[in-house]
């Protein structure tokens, strides 16, 4: 726990065939990291739709990591081709919106790397916890408060 | 019978929407058999005590276009939301922002900053600035407030049917104009409410003519980079089309003339975030064995946030920028 007491938020998009059973290789070797990710489980990096990590961001997470097989492995034969790039684009996008370069992160792991993916997770909460709350959503609560006041006004007919 | 009432306004857009409904030709004619216009600031001298002296539920139909951008907007919006049976979101940026909402990559002292001080080509050296209210000898002027963020029709207020499009298309405000005055006489029934009316189903791509075969594209060019082949699927020769993103309904007649589709219709049913869905598209047509080349060309696309949200950054999932 920070001084501050913020918990980073993350979700974790993790592949079934590579990532996900890095997952359980971490949890199987008692390897510790941090339980600020909650793991989803998709079919393959390639099925992550930016509409995904948008929604994640939008909805309140302080940070999104994707992880697939190594280029090479995929279950699908290209689908993490697709992850490959989309990542760096959706990064450049989510740049120009203000976002950090770091909230969002990339990572190929397989089902082998359980302690790859125990330093990642680690790393990436720790990384999240330095740049601090993401508070999306709360833009605009606090600009609807101050503007709803104005809007009430009658305008000069 | 007396004649139902229609109501046309006008927020933060750019009046090509009003141009549209004249679009209808003769048509025109029609509506005036069947409707009194009661409010229409861009056609007629109305005045806002007008709209206001009315009974609530007095219009028939409101056909409501441009963005909410500032307190004036907002108001309004919400009085005719009162004084209408049917408030249509008429065009992109009622409907999804539209090319207003793309000020939500700044805020609004950013774009005063720029507007009355940084451009280069102004000359303000006392930095002034409008204010909000000014005292003149006759009494105290005021202006609206210009908001940070720009929001949608039903960011605002509650929306009976959507109509997108920049702007919308003649014949399908044809169509539509005719189911409403059908439904309101009796004789035909009007769509589920907060369905997007005037819209074909499937994608832009669906409408437009060009031979579409695998896509697959070894980079970006733009359209005056190169002569695009006339017959061939635009997006297959390397040029940002926004088609398998946008949904059909509007004839596809910018890829007939060999202009890529921006998205104006904004996205087919089932999606909710259309500039989320065409980058996806985007980055996974791109042809190359060597993932790390793939990133690199898929970062040629110079102005992401412009490209995939041109029409629908008010109403993506993030809806503007951390400034």
């Amino acid at each position: 726990m920070s001084d501050n007491g913020f918990e980073p938020r993350l979700i974790g998009f993790l592949c079934r065939w590579c990532s996900y059973n890095g997952a359980d290789l971490a949890g199987t070797s008692r390897m510790k990291y941090p339980p600020n990710m909650v793991p989803i489980k998709t079919n393959c990096s390639g099925r992550v739709d930016p509409t995904h990590i948008m929604k994640a961001l939008a909805e309140g997470a302080d940070g999104v990591l994707i992880a697939g097989c190594h280029p090479g492995d995929c279950h699908y034969i290209n689908g993490n081709y697709r992850t490959a790039g989309r990542y760096p684009l959706m990064e450049k996008l989510l740049e120009q919106l203000g976002l950090e370069p770091g909230r969002v992160r990339l990572e190929w792991i397989s089902a082998a790397e359980g302690d790859k993916f125990a330093r990642v997770v680690r790393e990436f909460t720790e990384e999240i916890r330095a740049l601090g709350p993401l508070g999306w959503g709360k833009q605009f609560t606090d600009e609807s408060a101050a503007v709803a006041e104005v809007a009430q006004e009658a305008v000069p007919v | 019978m007396s004649k139902f009432k229609f109501a046309m306004y006008w927020a933060g857009s750019c009046g090509g929407c009003e141009i549209a409904l004249l679009e209808i030709k003769d048509k025109i004619i029609e509506v005036d058999q069947n409707y009194d216009v009661v409010f229409w600031p861009a056609a007629a001298d109305f005045k806002y005590k007008d709209l206001e002296a009315y009974d609530d539920g007095y219009i028939d139909v409101c056909l409501f276009n441009g963005a909410i951008r500032n307190s004036e907007n907002e108001h309004v919006a919400k009085v005719l939301r009162q004084k209408s049976k049917v408030l249509v979101a008429f065009g992109a940026c009622a409907s999804m922002g539209g090319i207003p909402g793309l000020a939500n990559v700044s805020n609004a002292q950013e774009i005063k900053d720029l507007v009355y001080t940084k451009n280069p080509s102004v000359d303000n050296p006392d930095g002034v600035y409008p204010q909000e209210k000014y005292e003149v000898p006759e009494g105290e002027l005021e202006l609206p407030h210009l908001y940070d963020t720009v929001k949608t029709l039903d960011q605002t207020v509650d929306v009976d049917y959507y109509m997108p499009g920049c702007a919308p298309e003649a014949h399908q405000i044809a169509a539509v104009l005719d189911v409403v005055t059908a439904a309101l006489k009796g004789e035909g029934e009007l769509p589920a409410k907060g369905a997007t009316i005037g819209v074909a189903p499937k994608t832009c791509c669906d409408e437009c003519e060009r031979v579409k075969e695998e896509k697959k594209i070894g980079g970006f060019k733009r359209i005056w980079e190169f002569l695009p082949d006339p017959e061939k699927c635009l997006l297959e020769q390397g040029v940002i089309c926004m088609g398998p993103a946008t949904v059909a309904g509007c004839g596809a007649r910018c890829t007939g003339v060999g202009m890529p589709c921006r998205g104006c219709y904004g996205p087919p049913e089932g999606v909710v975030d259309q500039g989320a869905k065409m980058l996806s598209t985007l980055a996974s047509i791109i042809d190359n064995p060597d993932p790390d080349e793939i990133g690199r060309i898929a970062l040629t696309v110079p102005d992401p946030v412009g490209t995939f949200y041109r029409f629908g950054l008010a109403s993506s999932l993030l809806r503007r920028a951390r400034v």
